[in-house]
């Protein structure tokens, strides 16, 4: 009898247990729901480096994830919870770094490396054009040219 | 010439930004806090669960604010550094105790030295995060207006203390 009800105990645990909602959703609404999930995109795990807060099972990825389910829950707004974050870890936990005067170079930096290089390029491009077309035969390679066209004709 | 040359300066300043690259390790992250008034806290202290270790405790004195915990492996690496610095007296220790159990870090100290002069008990490890923490062992100087001035992570070694840090506090203490 008692062996039953420990049994009976330890399903009803099990069922309880796998019952219970993963994550913190609970106590969030759907819109909510989904600017936490979005969120835990952005932000870097400084844990380990190449995941997101959402993919990383690291301790502090899970605090974390906490903290911005209680910021969200206390009415904060996206760029509160990233204040949040950038002012304990920084801008590497920003996988979109902001645009700001310490970042321009990265963000801008690839456009006029691409515009130098597009320029550089038509520049010679034209430069070579310019070569080729403008330059007349000398006498001597006239003289060269008529002979070749000559000794086609003969044959 | 420019030609050659242009090629040449481009491929040299190619070849210092990898050499730099390669040189910094990743996982040092730099922290924003540096020139910033240490984050507020109040939590129990680790020994004395009634009282209070406040940011305000921090002040007056340079210190060194040591977050460990005892399932942190390279903070037993760390430890005895830690003791020896101690007891040298050069500088008063902090503890943070990181997300712990009271009875097993007790136990740490009681069998391995206690180098701190009052330890933090951060259960939930809420105060790290405002610290902006990612891992144990981690190391902050803090001058004695309460502003932390430098942030170690990972374990401290005597090397590290004798060029780094140790200097530093002096720098601190005279300015």
């Amino acid at each position: 009898m008692r062996g039953a009800v420990r049994w009976m105990a330890s399903v009803l645990l099990c069922v309880t247990l796998w019952l219970t909602p993963w994550g913190p959703v609970a106590a969030m609404d759907a819109a909510m729901t989904e600017r936490y999930h979005s969120l835990i995109e952005e932000f870097r795990c400084l844990v380990c480096q190449n995941e997101s807060l959402a993919e990383s099972d690291a301790d502090l990825a899970t605090d974390l994830r906490t903290e911005i389910q209680e910021l969200l829950e206390d009415g904060a707004s996206d760029a509160e919870i990233t204040d949040f974050l950038v002012a304990r870890y920084g801008d590497f936990v920003l996988y979109r770094p902001q645009f700001k005067p310490l970042t321009y170079v990265l963000w801008i930096g690839p456009f006029v490396l691409a515009a130098a290089g597009l320029a550089t390029l038509l520049l010679r491009i034209r430069r070579r054009a310019g070569s080729e077309a403008g330059a007349p035969l000398s006498a001597q390679e006239q003289q060269r040219l008529r002979d070749l066209l000559d000794d086609s004709a003969r044959e | 010439m420019l030609r050659y040359l242009l090629p040449a300066a481009l491929f040299a300043v190619l070849v210092v930004f990898l050499g730099l690259g390669l040189n910094r390790d990743p996982s040092m992250v730099p922290s924003p806090l540096i020139d910033k008034p240490a984050p507020a806290f109040s939590l129990p202290h680790l020994k004395h669960p009634a009282q209070r270790f406040t940011h305000r405790d921090l002040r007056g004195n340079v210190s060194l604010v040591n977050v460990w915990a005892t399932w942190c492996v390279a903070c037993y690496g760390e430890h005895p550094v830690l003791v020896a610095l101690a007891r040298s007296g050069q500088v008063p220790i902090y503890g943070l105790n990181l997300k712990d159990k009271r009875p097993a870090a007790i136990r740490w100290l009681r069998e391995l030295g206690d180098p701190y002069a009052a330890i933090a008990f951060d259960a939930d490890g809420r105060v790290a995060i405002d610290w902006g923490v990612y891992g144990a062992p981690e190391t902050f100087v803090v001058d004695s207006g309460g502003i932390i001035r430098y942030k170690h992570i990972g374990p401290l070694t005597a090397e590290v203390l004798t060029e780094t840090i140790l200097p530093l506090v002096r720098r601190l203490r005279e300015g």
